[in-house]
């Protein structure tokens, strides 16, 4: 099926931030701030760099990216993240990192991000339900982050938090709560230190939006998508291979390890192709494609794995 | 509760507007779709809406019965334009399925209708539904006789397979499908003390006589 494909807009021709920043405050202004619902925090421009690993696969677009993903927090429908998080508040944030290191540590976001260059990152984001994007991130090495609380020589995983706060998450409270809170996620030591695993603290060279997991997630681009924790809070190095969420959940559906795998399939539907997401106008442009081992970065990351069978260790 | 007596000629308009009606949500999505105007995965969420639709159709047919027995609505005339929307939504459901979703890729599409419970249980239920839609028609009913009665009774296995594909197609169930279990549960159970309560009534109406 051919789809027509728009040309990509150049980043010049994008509304300028402040033109668009001081008709809000024009509008704010006009209609007396305070008859106005709380408006969403703003994103706010990143200086990024380009880093490595980039891909020139046609990219989704923003407006996708941020009002389409999962976030159970949030609700547990797509559109849910985007609709019902105006009222999270990821600043001030601090993050919360201990476990077996030398040097335990609570960052304060915004020092850390002027403390380490960030670099755009675009990566295939392949979800474990079979639909996949492709997503300029911008953000830093997880193994940056690891280094300021130097790790001891015991510490063989790395345990992730999301933030828990139902007044803000809707999806936290109520009846029918999809899972329990935190959520929470884990790596392997050398997954965690791997160049491709990134800190994201923006997206398309803005901060990173509520929907997203702000203020900061994980992205792991040869992983199925939950394995990506948002909105962390704590950072934990530990000698024993931490729970994670989904994986709690439903075992037989969803491991600790959840590398893309279009051999193995998830029990209930298969993952040997996947939806690409993009940015026709006919129904998304979306095409179905042949979902690629570990990603497409089976080149970087399949020595990590050497010798394991990959439909146990699913 | 009676409802207004129609003639017969305005019976049959306010049919062709339930049609009418009852096609909107799948033409509209359909427009707005090809137009860009569904964020995010236009494509699930245009197939996953059809299916719904579909769902929503069945519990309303379904729901004629009790509604007549048990709060003296008769809707017995719309019934069968309930079903048939039901059908035209699971059409729609299957072809965007084989096409946009997956592409024709019949290799794969094949696999995952035999390997997949949840999707072996909504083509089962499609076929089922096939029968059902070609004799919704007078000629098949007199033609028929009871046995259009027994073969029609496939509605309730078709529920079931319908509730049940949507269900596992989740990875958790939540509020909107634990919705349609409980209306399934209701609209099935009453099939099963239906025989019962028709027959309390009638020993009542005998013993008032």
């Amino acid at each position: 099926m051919s789809a027509y494909r728009p040309p990509r807009i150049p980043s010049s021709e994008i509304t300028p931030k402040g033109t668009y920043l001081n008709r809000r405050s024009f509008m704010a202004a006009a209609g007396g701030a305070a008859l106005l619902p709380a408006l969403p925090a703003l994103a706010e421009k990143l200086t990024v760099k380009p880093g490595p690993y980039g891909t020139t696969e046609p990219q989704t677009p923003k407006d996708t990216v941020t009002s389409y993903n999962n976030f159970y927090e949030f609700g547990t429908n797509k559109g849910d993240p985007a609709s019902n998080s105006a009222k999270f508040k990821p600043r001030p944030w601090t993050l919360e990192v201990g476990g077996m290191v030398a040097k335990p540590q609570t960052f304060d976001l915004d020092k850390l991000i002027a403390d380490i260059p960030l670099e755009e990152r675009i990566y295939r984001m392949r979800c474990v339900e079979a639909w996949s994007m492709v997503i300029p991130w911008d953000g830093f090495p997880l193994a940056a982050l690891l280094d300021k609380v130097e790790p001891l020589g015991s510490a063989k995983y790395v345990a992730f938090e999301t933030v828990v706060r139902p007044e803000e998450m809707p999806g936290q409270k109520g009846y029918f709560q999809p899972m329990p809170w935190p959520y929470v996620e884990g790596l392997r030591l050398d997954e965690a230190r791997h160049p491709l695993t990134l800190l994201a603290v923006g997206l398309y060279g803005e901060t990173l939006k509520n929907p997203n997991g702000a203020p900061i997630r994980l992205v792991v681009p040869w992983k199925y998508g939950f394995k990506g924790i948002k909105s962390i809070v704590k950072i934990t190095l530990t000698d024993k291979q931490p729970p994670n969420s989904w994986n709690t959940l439903q075992a037989n559906e969803y491991g600790f390890y959840a590398n893309v795998n279009p051999e193995v399939d998830h029990p209930r539907w298969s993952q040997a192709t996947e939806r690409r997401i993009g940015g026709g106008s006919f129904f998304g442009g979306s095409e179905q494609r042949p979902t690629l081992p570990f990603n497409g970065y089976a080149d970087e990351v399949a020595s990590l794995y050497a010798g394991m069978d990959l439909r146990k260790f699913y | 509760m009676p409802l207004p007596k129609l003639s017969p000629r305005t019976r049959e308009a306010t049919i062709w507007a339930l049609y009418a009606m009852g096609l909107i949500p799948g033409l509209w999505g359909f427009y707005q779709g090809a137009t860009g105007q569904i964020p995010g995965d236009p494509v699930r969420i245009f197939e996953h809406m059809l299916g719904l639709w579909a769902l929503r159709f069945l519990c309303l047919g379904l729901a004629v019965t009790p509604l007549r027995e048990l709060a003296g609505v008769n809707l017995i005339a719309y019934r069968r334009a309930l079903g048939l929307l039901a059908f035209y939504y699971v059409l729609a459901h299957f072809t965007v399925y084989l096409t946009l979703d997956r592409g024709l890729m019949f290799s794969t599409i094949l696999a995952d209708i035999v390997k997949r419970p949840y999707i072996t249980l909504g083509m089962a239920g499609l076929v089922m539904l096939i029968p059902l839609a070609f004799t919704s028609n007078r000629w098949s009913i007199r033609r028929l006789g009871s046995d259009w009665n027994r073969l029609h009774k496939l509605v309730y296995p078709i529920l079931i397979v319908a509730v049940l594909h949507y269900a596992l197609s989740l990875k958790v169930v939540t509020g909107e499908p634990a919705f349609y279990l409980l209306v399934t549960a209701l609209l099935l159970g009453y099939r099963l003390v239906r025989p019962r309560l028709l027959e309390a009534r009638r020993r009542l109406r005998q013993a008032s006589r």
